[in-house]
C-alpha cells in the first residue's frame, strides 16, 4: 500500500517521457481544418475526411501546385486545371473534354467543389472510382487524358527543384510517391468549397429573391410542376444533388452505359450521378456528354424531351408526353432560379485560383 | 504538473469506468427490430427489385426499384403504464442492408411489457425538427406541402392499360390539403403495436412488412390513376393511410 505513490510516480514519468518523444520525433503539419459553411453545418452531415489524410496548410498548398502544374502529363502540356478551370467551377467549356495532344475524352469534365460531402464517395459520372485519393490516379495515366505513368511521374517530381521539400512540408518525407500526390490534390479538392449563392445568401436572411425566382423555385419543388427536389437536392439539401445514379430520359437507347458497365447490372444502364446544381452560370455544356449547351435546352428537356427506356426513373412522369410540360413562365423563372444557384465569389476567389 | 495531470486522467478513466458498470446492471437489456419484406407471401429484398414480377389487386404487373421509410419511437409500456421511448429514429432502405436491422442505442430493464409498439413515420412533434441525416438523404417535404419528412417512398414500374411500361412514385406523408390556406393537414403517421413481451434479455423482433397491403386493403389501388405526383394529393395520401392496417407484422420473438 505504501508503495502505491512511488508506483504512480514511474507510472506518470513513464508517460511523460513517452509523449515527449512522440513529439520530437514525428513532424506535424499544420492543421487546416475545412472551414463549414453555417448552412451546411445546420442542414447536413458533416464532410467526409479521411482519418489518414488530415487536411493541413502544407498539404492543400502542395495539392494546389499539383492541380495547377502540366508537370503531371506526359508532355508537360495538360493541368488537371485545363480541364477543370477555377474560373468555371472547375470545369471546361467543351461537351467533351480533350486530352494530350488534342485526343478527345468522352465525357464532359465535371465540375469540382463540396466534393467532401459526397458521402458515399463514388466519384466520376458513373461513379467508377472510391474516394478522392484514388480518383487522382485516374486522369494521371488516362490514355484521354493525360497519358502519363506514375513511374515517370514520381520520377520528375522528384528531380524537380522545388517538390521534394514541398513533400517534406506536407508529410514529413521527401520521398515523392503516387500516394502522396493523391493525398495532396485530395487536399486541395476537398477545400474547394462554394456556399456563397445568391440562393444561400436568401436561406441565411442576407438576400432577397426577384418573383420570377421565387417562383422558380415553387417549380422546382411542386411536384406538379418540376418536381426537380426529388434528386437535385432542396432549401434543406444545399448540396443541390443526391449524389445518386439516375437516368433522368436523355436516350431511348445508350451510347455510354454509365452505371451500368461499373456494377454489370443491366438495371443501371444509362444512369450517371446526378450533378450539383450550384455554379449553372459557369458549367455548360450540360450533362455526361455535354449534349445541351443550354439551360433552355436542358428544361426543354425535362419539360417536353423525355426519351422512355427501361432504366429511366419512375420519377421521370409523363413520359408519354415527353415531360411536365411547363407553361413558358414557368420555364424562364426556373432557369432564373437556377442561375440564383451560382456562386461568383467561388469562381473569383483569388485563394484556390492559380 | 504532469504528474497531477496523469493522475487526474487515471482518476476520471476509473470513474468513467465505473459509471459505465452502474449503468450496465440497471438497463441490461437490448432490442433489435429487425425488418423483412414480403409480396403476401413471397420474400422480397433488394435482388428482386427491377423486375416486373408483383401483381398488386388491382392486377397491375408491377416492379420495384426504391424502398425506402421511417420508422420512430420505438416503445415498450409496462402494464401500470409507465413505459420506455427510444429516441432514435430509422431510415429503412431496402438497398442497404445495415438499415434492415435497428437497434435503439440505449438498452431497457428487463421485465414484463404490455406494449412494444413504434411509429410509422414522424408524430407531428418529431416531424418539424432538423435532421441532418434526413436532409443529407433528400427525404423533406416541401415547405408548399407544410415541410418535415417522407414517411415512405415506393417506386418502381408498372405495365399500364396501354400496355406501357410506366413508372409510379407512391409517396407517404403527413396528408395535406394544399388547395387552402392556410394548409389543412390530416395525420397519416401511425403506430404499430405488437403485444406484450416477457422481456429477460436482449431480444430480437422479427417484423414483416407486406408491400402488396399498400395496394389492397381497404382501397384496391389502381396505379392507372394513381401512379405520380402524390405528394399533393389529399385524397391519395388518406387512402394510403387507410391501406395500412394489415402492412405489418409480428413474425416472432428470439431472445438471444
Ligand atoms: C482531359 C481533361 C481532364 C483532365 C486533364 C483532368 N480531368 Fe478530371 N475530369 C475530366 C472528365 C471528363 C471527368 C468526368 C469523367 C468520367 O466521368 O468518366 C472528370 C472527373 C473528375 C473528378 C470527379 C468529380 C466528381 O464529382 O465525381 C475529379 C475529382 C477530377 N476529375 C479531378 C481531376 C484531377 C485531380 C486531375 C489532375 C490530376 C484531373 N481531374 C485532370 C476531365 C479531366
Ligand atoms: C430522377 C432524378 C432527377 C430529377 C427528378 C431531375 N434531375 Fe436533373 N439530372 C439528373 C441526372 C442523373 C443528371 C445527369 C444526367 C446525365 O448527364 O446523364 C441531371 C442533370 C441535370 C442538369 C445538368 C447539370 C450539369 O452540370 O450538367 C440540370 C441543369 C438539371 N439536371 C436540372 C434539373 C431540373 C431543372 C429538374 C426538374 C425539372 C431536374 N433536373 C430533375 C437527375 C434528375
Amino acid at each position: 500500500m505504501k508503495k502505491w505513490p512511488t508506483y504512480l510516480f514511474i507510472l506518470v514519468i513513464f508517460i511523460s517521457t513517452a509523449c515527449s518523444k512522440e513529439n520530437e520525433a514525428s513532424y506535424v503539419p499544420t492543421p487546416s481544418p475545412l472551414n463549414i459553411p453555417p448552412l451546411f453545418e445546420s442542414l447536413i452531415l458533416s464532410p467526409v475526411i479521411p482519418a489518414n489524410n488530415p487536411q493541413t496548410i502544407e498539404g492543400i498548398a502542395l495539392g494546389k501546385k499539383l492541380f495547377f502544374d502540366p508537370i503531371l502529363s506526359i508532355d508537360n502540356s495538360l493541368a488537371c486545371a485545363n480541364c477543370h478551370a477555377p474560373e468555371l467551377a472547375f470545369s471546361d467549356s467543351e461537351s467533351i473534354s480533350s486530352g494530350v495532344n488534342g485526343t478527345l475524352g468522352s465525357r464532359n469534365a465535371m465540375p469540382l467543389f463540396n466534393l467532401a460531402w459526397n458521402y458515399d464517395e463514388l466519384f466520376f459520372w458513373d461513379g467508377k472510382t472510391f474516394s478522392l485519393e484514388h480518383q487522382v490516379f485516374v486522369p494521371v495515366t488516362d490514355p484521354l487524358e493525360m497519358q502519363n505513368t506514375w513511374p515517370v511521374v514520381e520520377n520528375k517530381l522528384q528531380q524537380h527543384a522545388e517538390y521534394p521539400e514541398l513533400f517534406e512540408k506536407a508529410f514529413g518525407t521527401s520521398k515523392i510517391d503516387s500516394v502522396l500526390v493523391g493525398k495532396a490534390i485530395a487536399q486541395f479538392e476537398r477545400s474547394l468549397i462554394s456556399a456563397n449563392s445568391k440562393f444561400d445568401k436568401y436561406l441565411l436572411g442576407e438576400a432577397d429573391l426577384t418573383p420570377e425566382e421565387r417562383n422558380g423555385f415553387e417549380v422546382f419543388m411542386d411536384e406538379n410542376r418540376g418536381d426537380c427536389f426529388h434528386c437535385h437536392g432542396s432549401d434543406k439539401n444545399p448540396l443541390w444533388t443526391d449524389n445518386i445514379f439516375h437516368n433522368n430520359g436523355l436516350d431511348e437507347n445508350f451510347k455510354d452505359l454509365g452505371l451500368g458497365a461499373i456494377t454489370g447490372d443491366p438495371a443501371d444502364n444509362g444512369k450517371f450521378k446526378t450533378p450539383s446544381l450550384r455554379n449553372l452560370a459557369f458549367t455548360a455544356p450540360y450533362m455526361h456528354d455535354g449534349r445541351f449547351l443550354t439551360l433552355e435546352d436542358v428544361i426543354n428537356h425535362y419539360s417536353e424531351g423525355l426519351k422512355n427506356s427501361a432504366t429511366i426513373d419512375p420519377l421521370m412522369k409523363k413520359v408519354a408526353n415527353g415531360g411536365v410540360n411547363l407553361s413558358d413562365k414557368d420555364k424562364a423563372d426556373l432557369k432564373k432560379f437556377l442561375l440564383s444557384l451560382s456562386d461568383y465569389e467561388f469562381v473569383n476567389n483569388s485563394s484556390i485560383n492559380k | 504538473m504532469n504528474k497531477i495531470l496523469a493522475t487526474t486522467c487515471l482518476l476520471c478513466m476509473i470513474l468513467c469506468s465505473c459509471h459505465k458498470d452502474l449503468d450496465d446492471d440497471v438497463f441490461p437489456t437490448s432490442v433489435t427490430f429487425n425488418f423483412n419484406h414480403s409480396w403476401d407471401d413471397t420474400p422480397v429484398t433488394a435482388t428482386d427489385f427491377n423486375s416486373l414480377k408483383f401483381t398488386n389487386a388491382h392486377g397491375e404487373l408491377l416492379s420495384i426499384s426504391k424502398l425506402r421509410y421511417l420508422i420512430s419511437r420505438i416503445t415498450f409500456e409496462k402494464p401500470n403504464g409507465e413505459y420506455f421511448t427510444f429516441d432514435d429514429y430509422f431510415l429503412v432502405d431496402l438497398t442497404q442492408e445495415n438499415t434492415l436491422s435497428l437497434t435503439p442505442n440505449n438498452t431497457i430493464p428487463p421485465g414484463e411489457y404490455s406494449h412494444v409498439y413504434f411509429t410509422f413515420g414522424f408524430n407531428n412533434e418529431d416531424n418539424y425538427m432538423n435532421y441532418t441525416d434526413l436532409n443529407s438523404a433528400s427525404w423533406n417535404v416541401p415547405e408548399m406541402l407544410g415541410g418535415g419528412y417522407h414517411f415512405m417512398q415506393l417506386e418502381g414500374k408498372f405495365i399500364d392499360a396501354t400496355n406501357t411500361e410506366t413508372g409510379y412514385a407512391y409517396h407517404y406523408i403527413r396528408a395535406v390539403d394544399n388547395t387552402q390556406s392556410p394548409l389543412v393537414f390530416e395525420d397519416t403517421f401511425f403506430t404499430v403495436d405488437i403485444g406484450a413481451v416477457n422481456l429477460s434479455k436482449s431480444t430480437n423482433f422479427n417484423m414483416n412488412m407486406n408491400i402488396a397491403e399498400w395496394f389492397k386493403n381497404p382501397n384496391t389501388w389502381d396505379l392507372n390513376q394513381l401512379n405520380n405526383m402524390l405528394m399533393p394529393n389529399f385524397d391519395a395520401q388518406m387512402m394510403m393511410y387507410q391501406n395500412r392496417q394489415n402492412v405489418f407484422s409480428l413474425e416472432s420473438v428470439n431472445p438471444f
